[in-house]
């Protein structure tokens, strides 16, 4: 694969060598694969789901817009920096925390089993407290109900490298939440928040991630703002980056005061994206710009 | 003062005679340059990896300086030549004194 990736590399300098500057007006995804640590074959392009056909026919990861080079750190976790975060998530896992004295290893298992598949199908509705929960949500109910130990901060360091950690062991498992049921109202919420225009400039996240993808944003290559990636390691800032985190960004960029992480409104938001990626895998913590 | 602090290295467990091999090595390391200010105003004082170093059986492979502008949790990647069964040894010198060592066997066959 590495070989592979090298012989990829070279020849797409050399092409962008041979057209000159004409080479930077496409920006469509690039036809390239991803497959983490020679193993795990990733779904980066699928038909979009059902609810989505009669606006966009693929469905494509965030990773096919990105440089050959962004691209390649994610291809083996040695040097997915992301992996640092996962380790340290991995101890933590294991350490009771709270006066119950459990860890989250107490109940779940090892990660590599409790945890298969439950990053694919969250935001999820949670019968009991009768609401549509995120994995940090989630988290924090067993922090608090089970653990008795103290809520974390929804977008703080634990937090993201827990969820980095859940998401990493179903890596490769395509997306797919649930939008029907008592999730719909939720989920229909998150749709008109979507296509809702906001701030001075007036761009809902349609305007770029629907209409735009594949154009350039002043520097910047829009993608489809699938969050089937994240937690995402950005080379920007050099951390992880949640969810909220990224459409706290992305509002806040509109030139509109943004809803708080860990809102209803991000909430449902995040369920409605979520299903927009449904068929793509899961392929967090992973790398972007 | 970095806490926590991990160095990891990836090399070849073995390698034919004279073989050039790749080796990718990372240490989690704020980096911090020593240019940031606190919310406070003051400078928050450098504390970066300096230094990180390479040797083959007591040869040096690689010697290199680190400056403040190298980003958090550095990573190098470079190539090596092996003539012999032996043992690969990574120094990271961090600005506070502490001196992080890794090291990797690798046969030859």
């Amino acid at each position: 694969m590495n070989d592979l990736k090298k012989i990829a590399l070279g020849s797409a300098l050399a092409i962008g060598a041979g057209l000159g500057l004409a080479g930077g007006a496409s920006a469509d995804p690039d036809e390239d694969q991803l497959i983490i640590n020679g193993e795990i074959e990733i779904i980066t392009e699928a038909p979009a789901p059902e609810h989505l056909r009669d606006r966009i026919d693929t469905i494509y990861s965030g990773w096919r817009f990105r440089s050959d080079e962004t691209q390649a750190i994610q291809t083996d976790d040695f040097t997915n920096p992301a992996m640092i975060a996962v380790e340290a998530a991995a101890e933590v896992w294991e350490t009771p925390d709270g006066a119950a004295g459990k860890s989250c290893a107490s109940c779940h298992g090892a990660v590599e089993d409790g945890m298969k598949g439950v990053r694919a199908v969250y935001p999820k509705w949670n019968e009991k407290a009768g609401e549509v929960r995120t994995l940090e949500m989630q988290i924090n109910a067993c922090r608090t109900e089970h653990m008795q130990a103290e809520p974390w901060k929804y977008d703080g360091n634990d937090m993201v490298n827990m969820t980095a950690l859940i998401a990493s062991v179903s890596r490769g498992m395509p997306v797919n939440v649930a939008i029907d049921g008592p999730a719909r109202e939720t989920w229909e919420w998150g749709r008109e928040l979507y296509y809702t225009r906001t701030g001075q400039l007036e761009l809902s996240c349609a305007s770029c991630h629907e209409l735009n993808y594949g154009r350039m944003i002043r520097a910047d290559h829009l993608s489809q703002g699938q969050i089937n990636g994240f937690p995402t390691y950005r080379l920007k800032n050099a951390k992880l980056n949640s969810v909220h985190s990224r459409f706290k960004g992305c509002v806040r960029d509109t030139r509109a005061a943004t809803y708080p992480v860990g809102s209803p409104e991000f909430v449902a938001l995040e369920l409605y994206v979520a299903s927009r990626g449904n068929g793509l895998s899961v392929e967090g913590p992973s790398v972007r710009n | 003062m970095a806490a926590g602090v991990k160095p990891r290295v990836k090399v070849p467990k073995s390698a034919s005679a004279g073989e050039v091999i790749t080796i990718k090595t990372l240490i989690n390391h704020p980096m911090e340059s020593g240019q940031r200010k606190d919310s406070n105003g003051n400078i928050i004082p450098r504390s970066i990896i300096n230094r990180f170093t390479c040797d083959f059986n007591g040869q040096n492979v690689i010697d290199i300086t680190l400056e403040p502008a190298i980003s958090t949790n550095p990573y190098f990647e470079f190539d090596a030549k092996v003539p012999e069964a032996g043992e690969f040894k990574f120094t990271w010198y961090d600005d506070d004194g502490s001196v992080y060592e890794e090291t990797s066997k690798i046969k030859v066959g």
